[in-house]
């Protein structure tokens, strides 16, 4: 019950051409919808029923946040795709672009459809120069096969697609960052509300969607919204993209149902490295909380099941590590990560994750003083919740994770000056 | 609810757009003006400098910034702004080869710390310097996404995964002087 949406053309040589993915019924969806003209509602109606959930790691309901959408508001509206891939973890929209990229175009077409934009933007991130080059190369095949551009299958119905390359920004992969950023701004996220679905792109009405989010829909409108939230379980419906990666075997990207143990997923990765134990896992990317691996070996991977043992499944993006790794220098790792990619533009976030990395780094150096876990702890709680984005409570996560789960060796380090581990 | 959102052009359009870069670079910022509607000429900003970037010799400058700005309409502090938010803008001069190495977690636990250690001894730079020769820059960056391919680094356009000193080796020889 593997690849049955995104990588249901894994299987193809050259899944990336156009021919290829008409082989497999591609563009039928939407030469259906547009010749019948589906009444935009039923397409929303059947996204909702699939029980799809934002795939890049908030996990909103997809249809939902296309029906804020007033179809019948003035002036334009717009379809952005969120390809700025840069959760420390994940790497799955990178395959979608560069194995299924006409699926991700026919998903965007028909999500233009829907809400009534005739405009869409698949925001790349600047480094994904290859992946990038082979979506251009998609987009120029759809424009002159008539799947892009002006009264498409002779419905009246016009839609654009263009994609926008970042430049190295963390921070574009939030929704409001990334709009700023296409309007030729520094990324730093807007305040909500208003939401995009009213003051989007160029303040008009937008939605924005992750890449496999909307590289789902053609097959979920072709199989039905019943269908795919079978595919997964209650809350969770599908199957989802993990990209695993850490001390395993085989890492990679696999697709499989939501609610898949995790054993199993392991498994597929061909498991832990040659004599080494499974110590930790971070399940949905590094602003997820980790968890023991003991834990992680009994919880099935699915919305509810990781949000219950503490942590959440975000992007589908799970770091294995194993007993060598000392957890201060992997935290550490982490808080660098967030005070380099801070915008700036709150004080929590912007002055709290440079204190976050700096304590953390001292106890990692040997210069940790008892009272630090405490610190950390209320810092914590000063940055999560009071800043404009979730870029802070991100940042804060990791840390509160790892004192949850591993406080004894924050104090066999400030205590011995030394890891507990190697 | 009072919420305007206008582009930040706030100069006289400049009348000989012809004079700020060649043919060629114009052709290409005008494919990216091209995408945005007519009046968010700025949107292609990053592409523009992108572009500019590359044509001269992997870094910004300030007049360079402003030829930017003034191509597109745009105020000079807006295109500094974005010219120096984004990470993959250089803003001092950079080797033929930039490598920017990732030293996230999962290339971390992977080996990037030896990564990093063999190519700085092999070029002879520390992270964020250039070899003697100017050949290469080395940079460290955060998760370019490849985590399945750890350790791994990205050269120009391209990314190289599992990373081994050997491989490392065979790649940097593979390169143009």
């Amino acid at each position: 019950m593997a690849n049955e949406v995104c990588f249901r053309n894994m299987d193809q040589d050259r899944p990336w051409l156009l021919e290829q993915y008409r082989a497999r019924g591609g563009y039928e969806m939407l030469s259906r919808i547009l010749k019948e003209k589906m009444p935009p509602e039923k397409i929303i109606d059947e996204v909702k029923a699939s029980g799809l959930r934002g795939r890049g790691g908030a996990g909103f309901p997809t249809g939902l946040k296309w029906s804020f959408i007033n179809r019948n508001a003035p002036g334009h509206k717009y379809v952005v795709c969120n390809s700025d891939e840069g959760e420390p973890g994940t790497f799955k929209d990178r395959d979608i672009l560069r194995y299924n990229p006409h699926q991700l175009i026919e998903g965007m077409v028909i999500a233009g459809y829907a809400i009534g934009a005739t405009c869409g933007y698949n925001y790349i991130r600047g480094e994904f120069w290859e992946p990038y080059e082979r979506f251009e190369a998609a987009l120029e095949e759809a424009r002159s096969a008539g799947f892009l551009g002006n009264d498409l299958f002779g419905s009246g119905f016009d839609f654009q697609l263009h994609s926008h390359l970042g430049a190295g920004a963390y921070i574009c992969g939030e929704e409001t960052a990334l709009l700023e950023s296409i309007e030729g701004k520094k990324g730093q996220p807007r305040y909500k509300p208003p939401f995009p679905a009213h003051f989007g792109l160029y303040g008009c009405p937008t939605i924005i969607n992750n890449t496999e989010s909307l590289a789902s829909i053609p097959v979920i409108l072709e199989k039905g919204g019943a269908w795919f939230k079978g595919l997964g379980v209650e809350n969770s419906g599908g199957s989802k993209l993990f990209s695993i990666s850490g001390n395993i075997k085989n890492p990679g990207v696999f697709e499989i149902p939501l609610g898949t143990p995790f054993s199993e997923l392991l498994e597929m990765a061909g498991g832990m490295k040659e004599g080494s134990r499974i110590k930790a896992v971070i399940p949905g990317g590094s602003s997820a909380p980790i968890l023991p691996g003991d834990v992680m070996m009994d919880l099935t991977m699915d919305y509810d099941a990781i949000a219950k043992a503490g942590s959440m499944l975000g992007s589908g993006a799970v770091i294995v590590l194993d007993d060598s790794n000392c957890m201060v220098k992997v935290l550490e790792r982490m808080s660098y990560f967030y005070h380099e990619e801070s915008c700036g533009q709150c004080t929590p976030c912007r002055e709290g994750t440079g204190w976050l990395y700096r304590v953390v780094n001292r106890i990692e150096t040997g210069r940790g003083r008892p009272e630090d876990l405490d610190l950390l702890d209320d810092m914590t709680v000063k940055i999560a919740g009071r800043t404009i984005c979730a870029l802070g409570d991100a940042a804060a996560m990791p840390v509160q994770g790892m004192l949850k789960h591993f406080r004894d060796e924050f104090e066999y380090h400030i205590e011995h000056k030394r890891c507990l581990v190697g | 609810m009072g919420f305007k959102n206008i582009p930040m052009s706030t100069v006289k359009p400049s009348e000989n757009k012809q004079a700020l870069f060649n043919a060629k670079i114009r052709a290409e910022i005008d494919k990216w003006i091209a995408k945005y509607p007519p009046e968010w000429r700025q949107s292609a900003v990053m592409g523009a400098l992108m572009i500019v970037q590359r044509e001269h010799g992997g870094s910004l400058t300030p007049e360079l910034m402003d030829n930017v700005a003034a191509y597109l309409d745009m105020a000079p502090i807006a295109v500094y702004e974005v010219g120096s938010f984004y990470s993959m803008y250089e803003h001092k001069p950079v080797g033929r080869h930039k490598i920017c190495v990732c030293t996230n977690v999962s290339c971390m636990i992977n080996g990037a710390d030896q990564i990093v250690e063999y190519l700085e001894q092999k070029l002879n730079a520390r992270l964020g310097g250039t070899s003697a020769d100017g050949k290469y820059t080395l940079k460290e960056v955060e998760c370019l996404g490849a985590c399945g391919g750890a350790p791994m680094f990205q050269i120009g356009e391209k990314y190289y995964e599992n990373l081994t000193p050997e491989l490392i080796d065979s790649i940097l020889d593979g390169l143009e002087e």
